[in-house]
Parts: structure tokens; C-alpha cells; sequence
């Protein structure tokens, strides 16, 4: 019963056959090797699989793979150009924002997503819009700084 | 998960076919962020997924002075939230639409699959029943209008028949000097389940502060949002004073049975936040009109 998808991800195109009940999740990490998809909750609460689809933020863990068709999707892997990091990625270094690292692809997309579309946020919009991002290690503030810092770098 | 196959269908006929030739078999998945989850718990296994977002015409939303508001089931919460007329016009609306999840899952959610999932908790259901909305249904019999009201039934069922798909949300112009709140009330900032949510509308006479009209919705507290009708009988018609905000939001919580067990929070609990909640909504709202 799988079936075939064309994805464009990170400006390649891919086709992919695979089973209707596996997710986009699933599909990025096992059939296109971008394990910079982090799949931790599974559930769509804690966003460590947030990728951009069609410039949207979405959690990739509830996307069943099919619904992906047709799509452009950006993961963590899709952002850095020609080797040089892109500014979220360098202030998230530059803040300390990233300890162990799981969950920071989902951060930097899902700010990657607010930032796209409102580029001058208030930190209030910043923590809001970040409410579906979880982190166990950094306690938040760092990341917030590092997003806000980016922000303001291009306003 | 249990294997299924999965249907894109391209037109609503299509999908009502389908969905009326492989009935209990076949679920409707639009943005998926409730469906996926259940499917993935085992809570419901279809052999058939209908998905319905290939169909187009069905992400709209009008407003006209005479008809009121239509809503297509398809309209991401997203949309909602940012739609600038509804803030404007329905912002009881806008409120629940903005409280929903997190940003990432109202990118995708429906309120269709809102409404169609049919939680007691369902943040646009609260608002869209304080606003006494219609949906308009369309199955192998044809198409029908049902109240809001008498859409939920219980904990996730719909009065929705085989073959049928909520396509459209209506809701009627509202009163002048009409004005509603939305609250909802977490343990965490978002994301998680409410302990209680509240949508409270008031259609007031500035002049003299009689109450022409009120609707109080509770959710959470019961296997379906509900009505509290006889809070709401205690204010209708009546000048507002404090000593009557208080009755009401009293008689709102009595009408409120939640059941024991959860761990959200305990029955005791819950029936006071909805005093405390419906009070403070309700002096919220009156304040708005000074």
C-alpha cells in the first residue's frame, strides 16, 4: 500500500514511496536522512519535529506522509547557504541558547516561521509563538534573547 | 499505527461517496492534528482516510450585513486569527480561535475538524455556541442546518450521519451592543488542556444596564460544551448589579458537572472557577460598555 510523494525539500526534489501512515517526520529522517528532524514526543506538543512547509510552521510528527505531496519543506539542513549559517543559527550559538541540542532545529525553524512573517515581534509574541517549542535544558531565556537579537539585527 | 489506505478526494461528492460506501470504516482527516494523534494511541483505527483538503471552496470567510458570518469548514484557526474583520465584527471568535494549541497546530487545524472532533473542551466550539452559530451539513440525502447546539452529542460524537461532512459554520448578525469574552484556563501558559473555559456574550442597554440578552457557555465541565441556561434566565432581562453577577455566576457553577477523576483538577475546583470565571467575564464585559 505505499505509495509514491514528490517533496521538495530544502531545494531539491525527491520522490519517495512510502506507506500512507508514516509521517513527514518519519519520511525526512528515514527515507531522506535529515535527522536534524528530531521526533521526541510524537504527539505534536513539544515541536522538537517543527519544520516549515510552504513557509508555514508545522510539527512534521502529525503531517501523515501523503499530505506532504506537492509541498516545499524546509528543515534545519536547508538552512545554512554555501556553508555560512544562517543569522537564527549564529544567534543561537552566540546567545548559548543551545545545550544538548534536541530541540533546537524546532526552535530555529519555528522563529525562522514567526520572524518570516512578523519581523519586528514584541518579546511577548516571541514567548507566544514559541509555546509549542519545549526545552528541558536552557530554561528559555537564552532562546528568546537569541531570537529577539535577530529580530532587531534586521530592523 | 494500523495500516490504512489513504483517499484524496477531489470534490465534496467524491468524498461523501466515499465516505458513504466505506462508513465505520472511513474517517474524515482535514488538518490532522487531533485524527493523527488518535490513530496513533490506537484510540480509533479506520481502515479508510479520507482526506478532505484537496477539496476546494471550502476555506472562506464572509460576512454580510442581513446573513451574518459564514465560516467554511476548511478555514485554518490560523486564518482565524488573523483575519482583522473578525477581530472587528466576532472577536469572541478570534479570542478562542488564538487560544487554540500552539501556532504550529493552527497553522494546520480546521475548525471544521474542530467541531467535528467534538471535545467538551473545543476552544471555538465555546464561542461559536455563545454566538447561537448554525452548521450546514452536506451528505448522500442532501444537505442540512443544524444548530450548533444540537451538533455535539458526547465526548467526540457529532450527530453527524454516514456520508456526511460539516462544510459550512453559520452564525447570525449579532444584536447592537452586543459583547462576549473568551477565557480559558490553563495550568501552563498553552498547549495544554483547560481546567475550564468560559465564553460569556452580553447584549446590553448602555442606558439604563438591563441585560436584553446573555449566553453563557462552559467547557470542560460536562461530556459536551454547554449552555449554563438557568444563569443565564437568572440575568436575562434584569438590570446588571454586582449582587446579580454574583447570583449568576453562582448558578452557572451549580450547573456545571464535571466528573470526578480527572487530573486536571477536582470537581470541587472546576465548579469554582467557573463561578469565578463567569463573574469576572461578565464584570469584564459590563466595564467594556462604560
Amino acid at each position: 500500500m505505499k505509495q509514491w510523494l514528490r517533496l521538495r525539500v530544502n531545494g531539491e526534489d525527491y520522490e519517495v514511496f512510502t506507506e500512507p501512515w508514516k509521517s513527514l517526520a518519519d519520511v525526512l529522517r528515514d527515507e531522506l536522512n535529515l535527522t536534524g528532524v528530531k521526533i521526541a514526543c510524537n504527539e505534536g506538543q513539544c515541536g522538537s519535529c517543527t519544520v516549515l512547509i510552504d513557509g508555514q510552521s508545522v510539527k512534521s510528527c502529525l503531517v501523515l506522509a501523503p499530505k506532504a505531496n506537492g509541498k516545499e519543506i524546509l528543515t534545519i539542513e536547508g538552512l545554512a547557504k554555501d556553508g555560512k549559517l544562517h543569522p537564527l543559527q549564529e544567534a543561537f550559538i552566540k546567545h548559548f541558547a543551545v545545550q544538548c541540542g534536541f530541540c533546537t532545529p524546532g526552535f530555529i525553524l519555528a522563529a525562522k516561521g514567526l520572524l518570516d512573517e512578523n519581523p519586528d515581534p514584541t518579546e511577548e509574541e516571541v514567548r507566544e509563538w514559541l509555546a509549542g517549542n519545549l526545552c528541558r535544558c536552557t530554561g528559555y531565556v537564552k532562546i528568546i534573547e537569541a531570537v529577539l537579537a535577530v529580530a532587531k539585527g534586521k530592523s | 499505527m494500523r495500516p490504512f489506505q489513504y483517499l484524496s478526494p477531489g470534490n465534496l461528492s467524491e468524498a461523501i461517496s466515499l465516505l458513504a460506501k466505506y462508513r465505520e470504516e472511513a474517517k474524515v482527516i482535514a488538518g490532522g492534528t487531533d485524527l493523527v494523534v488518535q490513530m496513533r494511541r490506537g484510540v480509533i483505527k479506520p481502515k479508510f482516510v479520507v482526506d478532505i483538503t484537496g477539496i476546494p471552496g471550502l476555506d472562506y470567510i464572509r460576512y454580510d450585513d442581513t446573513q451574518g458570518l459564514r465560516i467554511g469548514a476548511l478555514t485554518t484557526i490560523r486564518v482565524l486569527e488573523k483575519s482583522a474583520d473578525l477581530w472587528q465584527r466576532y472577536p469572541i471568535i478570534s479570542q478562542a480561535a488564538c487560544k487554540l494549541g500552539s501556532a504550529a497546530i493552527r497553522n494546520v487545524a480546521t475548525v471544521g475538524g474542530n467541531l467535528c472532533n467534538a471535545m467538551p473542551i473545543a476552544d471555538t466550539a465555546q464561542a461559536l455556541l455563545a454566538l447561537s452559530a448554525k452548521v450546514r451539513t452536506l451528505g448522500p440525502e442532501g444537505e442540512r442546518v443544524v444548530p450548533l447546539e444540537d451538533f455535539f452529542t458526547g465526548v467526540g460524537k457529532t450527530s453527524l450521519k454516514i456520508g456526511e461532512l460539516l462544510v459550512e459554520i453559520q452564525v447570525p448578525v449579532p444584536l447592537p451592543n452586543t459583547r462576549g469574552l473568551y477565557l480559558k484556563h490553563l495550568t501552563r501558559g498553552s498547549i495544554d488542556l483547560p481546567i475550564v473555559n468560559v465564553a460569556v456574550l452580553v447584549t446590553l442597554e448602555p442606558e439604563d444596564k438591563v441585560c436584553k440578552d446573555i449566553k453563557i457557555v462552559l467547557g470542560s465541565v460536562a461530556s459536551t460544551p454547554i449552555r449554563a441556561r438557568k444563569a443565564e434566565e437568572i440575568m436575562r432581562g434584569k438590570r446588571i448589579d454586582d449582587a446579580l453577577i454574583h447570583r449568576t455566576a453562582q448558578v452557572a457553577s451549580d450547573e456545571a458537572h464535571p466528573r470526578p477523576g480527572s487530573i486536571r483538577a477536582s470537581v470541587e475546583y472546576k465548579r469554582e472557577m467557573v463561578k469565578v470565571f463567569t463573574r469576572q467575564l461578565i464584570q469584564e464585559i459590563v466595564s467594556q460598555y462604560n
